[in-house]
């Protein structure tokens, strides 16, 4: 099998132009690819239609493209705690398209696996149908919705061969394979790159084919919007009370 | 005497029964898992991507790849499971969770549920709330019983933009417990020393005693 791996994200980066859609994984700023958006920051390509859960937060990830006024329109579920994108969407600076979670993973799985569009009952009888055909199936009102594809897709996986093979970590799995599906070109930044065949075929939770580049980034910031805790006493007083 | 907070949250505890996939709504759902009864089998799941949600980490098991949907640092139990987004909500919009318990800003006699926008002050976005509403078997709804400005949030039918339609089985509020009833709200429990005359007059729709 060919290696995709690239020595350096801006490589892995090549073609990377103003207008773009982009769609980047993550969950908040969990399970973020974030060489790729701190390349993509850099290299302050502009009018960017991004396609992400929620387009970073409190400042940070995606919300550096925000800053800088790269992005043109957000497709995303959640601006809670993003204070750039809703600052900049009341101001009408900039085109906001909000989307249920599930539907938003939906349409991206839809885009990568080739389904022209579904019929689901998220939204029916809400802002959301407006403007999309609705229709009743056994009983139940549904709204159609169609897929969602991007010119780029980059995501962050735990352990990558040199095929594209992917392995994700924990709650850091969220979007990332399905918009590595979803993407024209699918640059996928890995904490560990091992080599082809490393990885036990049971083991792959995506296969390389979705992948196109891969680009080996050993550390990330893994940025924690809310470290709670507990100690073993306010939890034994907790199930007590 | 109206119920507190943690006496709503511990009421909520009790509509989970042994065995349950439960999804708990951001903000004072989530605590309800602080409360489940003992004996009370219940699996968490948390729309991010993980089934088994323990509870918050010790601060040496703090691991920033490991967070429930507000976010927050969690754990996973044993029998744990993670997934990507697109499984997850077919757990939730397939009719595999049995609850969910939400916040809400609004509820209608009829179910209509909502909870994700005020037109002109708060623009969070929708996030999981549609899915959940919309795909869990059961949704209870905890909420205070009337907006800052007096409001009530029971109400006839919506007047802030619906969440979904239909969805809401049972409401909990400090003055009591009420169920969905098509025309009318019915009351099927009250909060101590709170009596018929004070919920008819809080709620913005008929209730059945």
């Amino acid at each position: 099998m060919k290696s995709k791996v690239y020595p350096s994200i801006d490589g892995a980066l090549d073609g990377l132009h103003d207008g773009m859609s982009i769609m980047s994984g993550g969950f908040g700023l969990s399970g973020n690819a974030e060489a790729c958006i701190e390349a993509i920051a850099r290299r302050g390509v502009k009018g960017l239609t991004i396609i992400s859960n929620n387009c970073g937060n409190q400042g940070q990830g995606l919300a550096v493209l925000l800053k800088n006024r790269q992005v043109r329109k957000v497709v995303c579920s959640f601006i809670g705690g993003n204070p750039d994108l809703a600052e900049q969407y009341l101001a009408g600076e900039i085109e906001v398209e909000l989307c249920p979670q599930g539907t938003f993973a939906e349409r991206i799985r839809a885009g990568g696996a080739g389904i022209g569009g579904f019929f689901t009952p998220t939204g029916a009888g809400t802002t959301v149908a407006e403007g999309k055909e609705s229709r009743v199936i056994d009983g139940r009102l549904h709204v159609f919705e169609k897929p969602l594809r991007a010119d780029l897709a980059i995501v962050r996986a735990a352990v990558g061969d040199h095929f594209g093979n992917l392995r994700f970590y924990r709650t850091s799995r969220n979007f990332n394979p399905l918009m590595a599906m979803a993407g024209h070109v699918t640059v996928a930044e890995v904490d560990r790159l091992v080599p082809t065949g490393a990885l036990d075929p049971d083991d792959v939770h995506l296969p390389g084919l979705f992948v196109q580049r891969i680009v080996h980034v050993p550390e990330h910031k893994n940025v924690i919007e809310f470290r709670t805790t507990r100690s073993e006493a306010t939890h034994a007083e907790a199930k007590k009370a | 005497m109206s119920w507190s907070r943690d006496d709503m949250v511990k009421r909520a505890a009790q509509e989970i029964a042994d065995g349950q996939v439960v999804n708990l709504g951001i903000g004072l759902p989530t605590e309800v898992a602080n409360f489940i009864p003992d004996g009370v089998d219940v699996v968490l799941h948390s729309e991010n991507g993980l089934l088994g949600m323990g509870p918050f980490p010790l601060d040496s098991e703090v691991d920033a790849q490991l967070i429930n949907a507000g976010k927050q640092t969690v754990t996973a139990l044993p029998g744990a499971s993670v997934f990507d987004s697109s499984l997850s909500f077919a757990m939730i919009r397939g009719g595999h969770v049995d609850l969910a318990i939400l916040g809400g800003l609004e509820v209608a006699c009829n179910g209509d549920l909502a909870n994700w926008t005020v037109p002109g002050k708060l623009i969070a976005g929708m996030g999981g709330a549609m899915d959940l509403a919309a795909g869990a078997r059961r949704v209870v709804v905890l909420q205070s019983h009337a907006s800052k400005d007096g409001k009530s949030k029971l109400v006839s039918a919506l007047t802030l933009p619906p969440t979904a339609r239909g969805c809401v089985a049972r409401v909990i509020t400090e003055l009591g417990v009420f169920d969905v009833a098509g025309d009318c709200f019915r009351c099927v429990e009250r909060a101590p020393g709170i009596d018929d005359a004070a919920i008819a007059r809080s709620t913005g729709a008929p209730v059945r005693f």
